[in-house]
């Protein structure tokens, strides 16, 4: 089959991925999320780690209350220290945001290295490098993060090396995979003949061909990150609160659940469910659009 | 058949050794326990006595020597904290881990079945989409989140349910358990249906797809030109294909239920290990977090070698043989 519009391979991602009203609305939303964690500093009303703007006597008041002085209005409401969840919500966002983007980003260079070279070089090599990848796949990763991070202490840098630690296996594998597939296919035997150096050819030659379904696997990963630093920070073992993410605000809030100031854990959650749900609907049709056997 | 048993055995085992020393020389890295174990005032005299007593000032070898020779003998180390036998501590808590878990499994099973069958034989049906839909939120929204609203909307909205705990439980076969007395069942309800979303929604993408691929294979057009009623073809030729992989999936994922369980217990304070392992992780009581890793490890090896037994005998096409690799 010839394709034979005028299309650009990026022209025809974006008319497939445009099929799905919901995957744009969540392409959207997921945009927004992403400005708005971008932006924080300048969007949120108020700067909640910022002691000297907080007045402790605003401390728990419902969404919708005005501030003691009268001079601003807690949208959603405060938390125990009087601070303006709006706004922690946003910082707290920025946090999550990029512990997950950049734990994914360390995690898929790591994983991509590490397959290309076991599926290029095989042997003893390939054996090692997959064994450690299926022994450490046979465990779940939130048990595997906790121990790691049990030994590392609080942190965001403790915390992406756990998350690292804990996705690179999933790269790894995948790229091996694609990659063995691809490295029996004529213009590898084509590179090769041309007696290029093997570190050309994976790089030039196999890795943009691994990439397709790396892209999905490493969207769904950064949703996946996400929850995972959430849950570690829940638990009291990711972030210090001196770097609040959601994790963390809705663990804060946990303790009034009970007495019903619901609102210091709800709306962080709700934050972190759609960051989550639309990362995972983009990477759903994300999936569709990049699989050649779906193309029309 | 014989020579694939010894040579998994021998694999598990060595995977629980490297692991132990993996949890050895990682959890001997958290912290110094003397730090919380004496107080402030003791003398240098008494602060070499007590770690000689632990058995702290050994090199990290020997300790491990040591913890290894005692760990054939059952006896993982005494808990820093409670002065118990570590093994005895998670011991007791095991019953409570585990009936968590297997209620999880089954509201998972007995929802995520019928769900996914409603799903695969009516894909485009309002309720099939409904059920996906749900299946996405389930697979997105963390565990611990979920916990919190489920004690929102019944225990402090509606005071239904009690919010923590586990209640009074009754001896059954000399287990403790929950679910034979009303106050407990309903201390189990909210954190056995918290655990068990996450393998709802995958259980129910599991049967849809099963179901979806079985409509189009020739046995099921075949059982539908004899004439058959509906329900037999998808109650006996459907659902009986559709096993294999829930099968499979169940054993593989009970595993990651009891890690999870970790999360569960947290969110409403169930006295369980996973819980016992978060405390001791913030107390330093490093024998009982080696300990649980051990145990769980051992389980997770377990778990894997019977689900691949299991997966040969059931399906005969994976059947493996000495020979393969």
């Amino acid at each position: 089959m010839i394709v034979t519009t005028g299309q650009t391979p990026w022209q025809r991602l974006l008319a497939d991925y445009g099929d799905s009203r919901i995957a744009v609305a969540a392409l959207a939303l997921l945009a927004l999320i992403l400005a708005a964690a971008l932006f924080a500093p300048l969007v949120s009303p108020q700067n909640p780690y910022d002691l000297s703007q907080l007045d402790v006597l605003d401390a728990r008041l419902p969404p919708g209350a005005t501030s003691g002085d009268g001079r601003h209005v807690y949208v959603l409401g405060t938390d125990d220290q009087g601070r303006d969840m709006l706004s922690a919500i946003l910082y707290g966002l920025r946090t999550s945001m990029l512990v997950g983007v950049l734990s994914t980003l360390a995690g898929l260079a790591i994983g991509l290295t590490a397959g290309l070279i076991a599926a290029w070089f095989g042997g003893w090599l390939d054996a090692l490098i997959m064994r450690v990848a299926d022994l450490q796949l046979s465990f779940p990763s939130v048990l595997i993060a906790l121990v790691l991070l049990a030994v590392l202490g609080q942190g965001v840098d403790k915390i992406i090396i756990a998350l690292v630690a804990v996705q690179w296996a999933y790269y790894a594998r995948t790229v091996r995979g694609t990659a063995l597939a691809e490295r029996n296919k004529d213009y590898i035997t084509a590179a090769t003949g041309l007696a290029l150096s093997p570190a050309r050819i994976m790089l030039r030659h196999l890795l943009p061909n691994c990439l397709p379904p790396l892209i999905v696997v490493a969207t769904v990963q950064i949703a996946a990150a996400i929850a995972l630093e959430a849950t570690l920070s829940f638990l009291g073992l990711g972030l210090s609160i001196t770097e609040p993410s959601l994790g963390l605000l809705i663990a804060n809030g946990f303790a009034y659940l009970q007495s019903g100031k619901y609102w210091i854990s709800f709306f962080p959650g709700v934050a972190l469910m759609l960051a989550i749900v639309s990362i995972n609907l983009v990477a759903d049709q994300l999936r569709d659009a990049l699989n050649p056997r779906l193309q029309k | 058949m014989l020579s694939f048993l010894v040579r998994r055995l021998l694999q598990s085992l060595a995977v629980i050794v490297v692991m132990s020393l993996l949890v050895f020389v990682g959890v001997y890295a958290i912290g110094d326990p003397m730090a919380i174990l004496i107080s402030p005032q003791a003398d240098q005299a008494e602060i070499a006595r007590i770690s000689a007593a632990l058995g702290l000032d050994q090199p990290l070898w020997r300790q491990y020597l040591t913890f290894l020779k005692q760990a054939a003998a059952g006896d993982l180390g005494r808990s820093f904290a409670f002065n118990t036998p570590a093994i005895q501590l998670i011991l007791e808590r095991m019953p409570a881990t585990m009936e968590l878990a297997v209620a999880a499994m089954l509201i998972a099973l007995l929802g995520g079945i019928p769900l996914g069958l409603w799903a695969g034989l009516r894909p485009d049906s309002i309720a099939g989409k409904t059920i996906m839909a749900g299946s996405i939120i389930g697979f997105s929204v963390p565990t611990f989140w979920v916990g919190m609203l489920l004690i929102m909307l019944f225990a402090v909205q509606l005071g239904w349910l009690p919010a923590s705990g586990r209640g009074p439980t009754t001896l059954l076969f000399g287990v403790p358990v929950s679910f034979l007395s009303l106050e407990g069942l309903s201390h189990l309800v909210l954190p056995a249906a918290n655990l068990a979303l996450f393998k709802l929604a995958l259980i129910i993408r599991l049967v849809r797809a099963g179901t979806r691929e079985a409509l189009q294979q020739d046995y099921v057009k075949f059982a539908r030109a004899k004439g058959l009623r509906e329900s037999r073809v998808v109650g006996v030729h459907v659902l009986r294909n559709i096993l294999i992989p829930v099968v499979t999936v169940i054993g593989l994922e009970f595993g990651s239920v009891i890690a999870f369980s970790i999360v569960t217990e947290s969110v409403f304070g169930w006295p369980g290990m996973g819980k016992l392992l978060i405390d001791s992780i913030n107390a330093l009581d490093r024998p009982v977090i080696v300990a649980y890793l051990c145990i769980t490890v051992a389980l997770f090896v377990l778990i894997n070698l019977i689900v691949d037994l299991l997966y040969s005998a059931l399906d005969p096409r994976v059947r493996v043989s000495g020979q393969a690799g």
